[in-house]
C-alpha cells in the first residue's frame, strides 16, 4: 500500500478504506476533496464545461461502482484521473467530424517557430491579475492548443504524473508525450508572454 | 571558448534541462550555452515560469449546481444498489 497520509496529515487511505466498507460519507468526503480537479482536467481535455460535468458525473459514478477493484497501489486520485482521463478521450473521440482528435497523430518535426516572442516577464504576474483573472488567462492559453498537447500538458505538468504514467494513460509513446510536452510548454509559453511580458521590453526580440 | 550547442540544440533540450534528467555532461552544456545566450536563457526562464504557474493555480470553484447534480446522481446510483442487493 502506498503511503497516503499527504503533507497535512490527511490520511486518505483511512477515508478509501471507509468508502470501499460501504460509507457513502467517505464516499462523499473523497468528492468533495476531488471534484474541483477533476472537473478542471476534464475541462482541459474536453474544453467544454457540459462535457466537463458529464466526465466529472461518470468518474466518480464509476469510481464509487468499481471502488473494490482499487487496490491501492497507486494514489486513490491518481485512480481517479486515470478513469477521468479516459471518459474524457471518450468524449473527444465521439464528437463527430473533430479531425484533431486523435491523441496519436503524426506531429511535424520541422522548423517550430514557437519562440517568436521572446521577452522578460513581469516578475510576479500573480500580484498584477485577480485569481480569476489568471485562471482565465491559463485556461485561454491551454484551449489555444491541440488536444493531445492540452491533454499531456494537463497530466504531466498540472497534475504530477510522471512520463509513465502520461504515456499509458493516453496511449501514447514515452517519447510521443515527450515532444508533445514540449511543444505545449513551449506554445503555452509564447501565449502567456504576450500577457505576462515587461513592459517597455518589446525590443527584446527575435530569434 | 564558445559552447557547441546551438540554440535550437538547447530548444530541444529545454525539458530535460527544466525537469533534471540531463547527463551531467549535457547539462553543463545546457548551461554553457545558457550563459551566452540570453534569448534561450529568456526563453528558458519564461518557460520554467509557465509551469509554475500552472503548478501553482487553485483549481475554480464549479460551476452553480454542478456539485448538487454530481450528488444526486451518486444518491440515485446508492439507491440502485440497494434495491438490487
Amino acid at each position: 500500500m502506498i503511503q497516503s497520509v499527504d503533507q497535512a496529515g490527511f490520511d486518505e487511505s483511512a477515508l478509501v478504506a471507509a468508502a470501499q466498507q460501504g460509507g457513502v460519507e467517505a464516499f462523499t468526503s473523497l468528492v468533495n476533496r476531488y471534484e474541483r480537479r477533476i472537473f478542471r482536467l476534464a475541462r482541459h481535455i474536453t474544453q467544454s464545461t457540459e462535457d466537463a460535468e458529464d466526465v466529472l458525473q461518470e468518474t466518480f459514478l464509476k469510481a464509487y461502482e468499481h471502488l473494490e477493484d482499487f487496490q491501492g497501489n497507486s494514489r486513490f486520485y491518481t485512480w481517479l484521473v486515470r478513469i477521468a482521463v479516459n471518459q474524457a478521450l471518450m468524449k473527444l473521440r465521439k464528437r463527430k467530424g473533430d479531425a484533431t482528435v486523435s491523441l496519436d497523430e503524426p506531429i511535424d518535426t520541422g522548423e517550430e517557430t514557437v519562440t517568436r516572442e521572446v521577452a522578460v516577464w513581469d516578475p510576479n504576474p500573480e500580484l498584477i491579475y485577480s485569481r480569476e483573472e489568471m485562471r482565465e488567462i491559463l485556461q485561454n492559453a491551454i484551449d489555444s492548443l491541440p488536444p493531445a498537447f492540452r491533454a499531456v500538458f494537463a497530466l504531466r505538468d498540472i497534475e504530477g504524473l510522471s512520463t509513465e504514467e502520461t504515456a499509458a494513460m493516453l496511449n501514447l509513446t514515452i517519447p510521443a508525450v515527450k515532444s508533445r510536452l514540449l511543444r505545449a510548454r513551449l506554445r503555452l509559453r509564447e501565449k502567456l508572454t504576450r500577457v505576462f511580458k515587461r513592459k517597455g521590453d518589446e525590443f527584446f526580440g527575435y530569434m | 571558448m564558445s559552447s557547441l550547442v546551438t540554440c535550437k540544440d538547447f530548444l530541444q533540450e529545454l525539458n530535460a534541462y527544466l525537469d533534471d534528467e540531463a547527463t551531467p555532461e549535457l547539462r553543463r552544456e545546457l548551461q554553457a550555452h545558457l550563459d551566452e545566450c540570453p534569448n534561450c536563457w529568456v526563453v528558458c526562464d519564461t518557460t520554467k515560469k509557465t509551469i509554475q504557474v500552472y503548478k501553482g493555480a487553485d483549481p475554480a470553484p464549479l460551476p452553480a449546481g454542478v456539485h448538487q447534480r454530481l450528488l444526486a446522481a451518486l444518491e440515485r446510483k446508492a439507491a440502485s444498489r440497494q434495491a438490487g442487493k
